[in-house]
């Protein structure tokens, strides 16, 4: 039953590698996208450390400010 | 009208609940759709287990498609509108659709070896996937070499006249005498295909454009967080 899950009738070389190269693509997308992803942030909370309680204020007008700043919370 | 649609969309968009919610199902999807294309879907009569391809190939395809129609309809509004939002979502939107593109092209010349008996040809349905391709990495590439201002402008001009590409895709095995086959399902006719096998393609279909959506959702986060950033160096 297994085998016969990888031979697939003689086509599980190409059944296989063709659901391993998609699977594949998608970790290295999410990977790369993570990994810009969590830079960005770090950058976002290393900046916003730095400001001083006016620049703050000033800068939580802004909702996407505020959405960042809770994402980033225990960066901060 | 257009800002507070666009501002209470970016709220959803920049959520961190919303993302852990499209991946939780995007598993869940990937996982029953897995188990259907490769386990409890039945074989072809002609095409014996080689069948089980389509269901990772056919999906890439039509994201692949669905994406880069978008990315050329929001270009559109940004010549049009100047709206900066529909920038950072086209911007988004084109690496889930580049790799999307890419698995359909690798994964049917894989699917093309045991059916065809070659690993490509030079067939008008292939071609025209390869120069969706090349639209794709045309639209990256001007973001990588183009300053701002310039970039927005010329990544929507490569989308718009890419797009036009787009219908050459859906009607190319009607149009030219192809070795790819027609079209096995349709909107307004009845499909070819048996319903064992549409459930677990419309499965793996749920599973991709969730998981194009959650790339998505990171990287619009990413672009939006730039700006935020240079922001926060002006104030």
């Amino acid at each position: 039953m297994i085998l016969d899950l990888f031979i697939m009738n003689g086509y599980g070389l190409y059944v296989w590698s063709a659901f391993a190269f998609t699977l594949f693509n998608f970790l290295v997308l999410y990977k790369v996208t993570s990994k810009q992803f969590i830079k960005e942030h770090d950058k976002f909370a290393k900046k916003y450390k730095s400001l001083d309680s006016d620049q703050i204020i000033l800068a939580h007008k802004q909702s996407t400010n505020r959405t960042f700043v809770r994402t980033v919370a225990h960066k901060i | 009208m257009l800002s507070i649609i666009t501002e209470k969309s970016k709220k959803i968009l920049i959520s961190s609940r919303f993302r852990n919610l499209i991946f939780i199902l995007f598993l869940i999807c990937l996982s029953v759709g897995l188990f259907e294309a490769l386990i409890l879907s039945p074989q072809d009569y002609l095409q014996s287990d080689s069948v089980r391809i389509m269901y990772v190939h056919v999906p890439s395809a039509w994201i692949s498609l669905g994406i880069f129609s978008i990315i050329a309809f929001l270009s559109l509004g940004v010549l049009i509108f100047k709206n900066k939002n529909f920038v950072l979502i086209s911007k988004s939107l084109a690496p889930s659709g580049f790799i999307f593109n890419l698995i359909a092209l690798v994964t049917g010349s894989i699917w093309g070896k045991p059916t065809w008996g070659t690993w490509w040809a030079w067939d008008p349905r292939i071609t025209s996937m390869l120069v969706l391709f090349l639209f794709y990495f045309l639209y990256l590439l001007s973001w990588k070499i183009f300053e701002k201002n310039k970039a927005i402008t010329i990544s929507s001009y490569i989308s718009i006249i890419g797009v036009i590409n787009v219908p050459i895709i859906k009607y190319s095995v009607d149009w030219w005498a192809t070795l790819h086959q027609p079209s096995s399902i349709n909107v307004l006719s009845e499909s070819t295909i048996h319903s064992s096998m549409l459930i677990p393609l419309f499965l793996m279909t749920a599973s991709f454009a969730l998981f194009s959506i959650l790339i998505f959702l990171m990287k619009y986060n990413v672009e939006l967080i730039k700006v935020k950033n240079k922001g926060l160096d002006r104030i």
